[in-house]
């Protein structure tokens, strides 16, 4: 193999691929009933493709993504209640103004350690959950944004109660994006953020700009948690507190983690899996399922995340 | 206004000792231990059962919930926490995440979701005015109480033999080890005293904070502030980041209730921004 062919070995698409669009995109219409559910799951993989980025590519570890999903939801609602019911404006607004505040906030992340970040990404979260319930004059406080009509997508397609719209719009998005985000982390900028995410002092001394990539991924991570929040906006005509919460920021790092971090797919197949157990254990355990959802973090950890979904090397010696 | 400062005090020791244990094990063993608010669950819940259950006498079933919580640390320590110390941060936020929702479901289903009540003894209940300083007698109790463990804390960290050896296990392990001191064992003790700690400000703190199942999920980010904002290389940083943040929620909650938590995370955001390590941080000291 020549040096060329290695190095765009990762980039070419795999057979899989593909197919794996194929199987999702059917789905809507081979389970008609499953629609409202695939549309979530969709949104929480579009979720999870954005801390997958901070985290899996550049190393940053965020418990506060759900700022920029909440914001993006806000924006969306607000745009759809006070300007214009089109989902395609208030789709690029949100994804702008999320980003926006990334940019901003991405300045808490470039010193200090992974507690600090931890602390400042999580604080983040807290600070926009306490403007939304207490700005309720614009935000509705407690009770959120309801009721919103959200226009056809195209001028065609109505959101319908059945989920199907839903469901292609929020996977529309979806596919967008993975394929954007396959661009950048195969291209050479990307390239840098793996080399930033193993070793931030040595990708520093060989000259690559740190401070300057980590503003511009987790700008493009905070847009892509708009992007979520704003598709789940239109796709339930309603926004909440509940989009900021501490809960919405942990299930999303299951996700990732369950799926694959560092692997823009981990984050579809950590929610569809995520989805599943949460559907499965909450029909066995409606109050308590929390605790096998912790359990089996526990033992994911203690077994090593990537053996976990190596069943065959369980027993070959670590 | 003294009132408010005297409350934030009492407040602000009570977050110290339940957040100490925590920025010594972040401190010492670089391990983000996100369930310390587990422990201090436990130490509460231990109180209100041997009072309700047992008849234990309040001051009787402090001592029990610092036991008790030390002893679940020490065997988690050696089970669960050990082979994790080298593991990469991500790990340990999803482990130490992982064992705080096993406790808030576990103890849901044992005990309740149910908010539990603390059966005060009459001497420690009502208030003294001094002036327009109005003493309420609990919180005098907690100050006397943390602050005599704190002095009890600097002393042993700073002038036993047992200090000397934990001091020097968080500066270099291997070099600690190879002058003969048993790292694992100064580890595991330190990992125990500390949970005792938080169970011990769990119980005392039942009666302030409320005890209930999603105590762990709700404290977490108190303690976490305190440590990320004190720093975790000595005491007195967190204890003046627990007195700051306690004086400075009081006041928030009495003087602006309409902004609420939204001081508190301003506040430690701007620290942070300014000193991304903690407000303290003992010069030459690994980071």
């Amino acid at each position: 193999m020549t040096a060329q062919q290695s190095l765009l070995r990762p980039v070419r698409m795999k057979w899989w691929e593909p197919v794996l669009w194929l199987v999702l995109f059917a789905a809507p219409v081979a389970f008609p009933s499953q629609a409202p559910i695939i549309n979530e799951t969709a949104i929480w993989a579009l979720f999870a493709l954005s801390l997958d980025l901070v985290l899996g590519y550049a190393g940053v570890v965020s418990l506060g993504q759900a700022a920029f999903f909440g914001f993006g939801a806000y924006i969306a609602a607000l745009f759809a209640k006070h300007v214009s019911p089109d989902p395609h404006i208030g789709m690029l607004v949100a994804i702008g103004a999320s980003a926006a505040l990334g940019l901003l906030a991405s300045l808490t992340i470039l010193r200090g350690t992974d507690l600090t970040r931890l602390m400042v990404t999580l604080g983040l979260a807290a600070i926009l959950l306490e403007l939304a319930n207490k700005l309720d004059w614009l935000t509705g406080g407690t009770d959120g944004i309801q009721g919103l009509t959200i226009a056809p997508v195209f001028g065609q397609f109505e959101f319908g109660i059945d989920g199907r719209v839903a469901s292609y719009y929020s996977m529309g998005l979806l596919l967008l994006f993975v394929l954007l985000c396959r661009l950048i982390v195969n291209s050479p900028f990307g390239a840098t953020l793996k080399a930033i995410r193993d070793n931030r002092l040595r990708a520093m001394a060989i000259g690559i700009p740190v401070h300057a990539r980590l503003i511009s991924i987790y700008a493009l991570a905070a847009g892509i948690a708009g992007a979520a929040g704003a598709a789940f906006v239109h796709t339930s005509g309603y926004t909440s507190l509940e989009a900021f919460s501490f809960d919405r920021s942990a299930d999303v790092m299951l996700m990732v983690v369950i799926g694959g971090v560092g692997w823009l797919y981990g984050g579809i197949f950590g929610a569809i899996i995520f989805k599943v157990i949460q559907d499965v254990l909450s029909q066995i355990t409606p109050q308590y399922w929390m605790f096998w959802i912790g359990l089996f973090l526990v033992v994911l950890v203690l077994v090593g995340r990537d053996r976990l979904l190596r069943p065959w090397t369980w027993w070959r010696k670590a | 206004m003294l009132t408010i400062l005297f409350d934030g005090i009492a407040y602000g020791m009570l977050l110290f000792v339940l957040a100490v244990g925590l920025a010594v094990t972040m401190g010492l063993m670089n391990f983000i231990n996100l369930a310390h608010g587990a422990f201090a669950m436990v130490g509460g819940y231990i109180t209100v059962l041997a009072m309700q259950r047992l008849g234990v006498p309040f001051l009787a079933s402090l001592p029990l919930a610092f036991v008790g919580a030390a002893l679940l640390g020490a065997v988690l320590e050696r089970t669960l926490y050990r082979p994790l110390y080298r593991k990469p941060h991500l790990d340990q936020v999803l482990f130490s995440i992982g064992l705080v929702f096993m406790a808030v479901a576990a103890v849901d289903y044992y005990i309740g979701s149910t908010q539990q009540i603390i059966q005060l003894p009459q001497w420690l209940k009502g208030r003294t005015d001094i002036g327009s300083l109005g003493v309420g007698h609990y919180r005098l109790f907690i100050i006397a109480v943390c602050a005599v463990l704190t002095v009890i804390l600097q002393y042993i960290l700073a002038k036993t033999r047992f200090g000397s050896r934990l001091r020097a296990s968080v500066d270099d392990q291997r070099v600690a080890a190879g002058m003969g001191i048993n790292v694992n064992v100064v580890f595991l003790s330190t990992f125990a005293f500390g949970s005792g700690l938080a169970g011990l400000g769990g119980a005392l703190g039942a009666e302030v904070l409320g005890l209930d199942p999603s105590f762990p999920l709700k404290f977490m980010i108190y303690f976490l502030i305190v440590v990320a904002v004190g720093g975790t290389s000595s005491i007195t940083g967190p204890l003046l980041a627990a007195l700051l943040l306690g004086i400075a929620d009081v006041a928030g909650k009495y003087y602006i209730p309409k902004m609420g938590a939204f001081i508190v995370y301003t506040l430690m955001i701007v620290i942070l921004l300014w000193k991304p390590n903690g407000l303290f941080v003992r010069q030459g000291g690994k980071a």
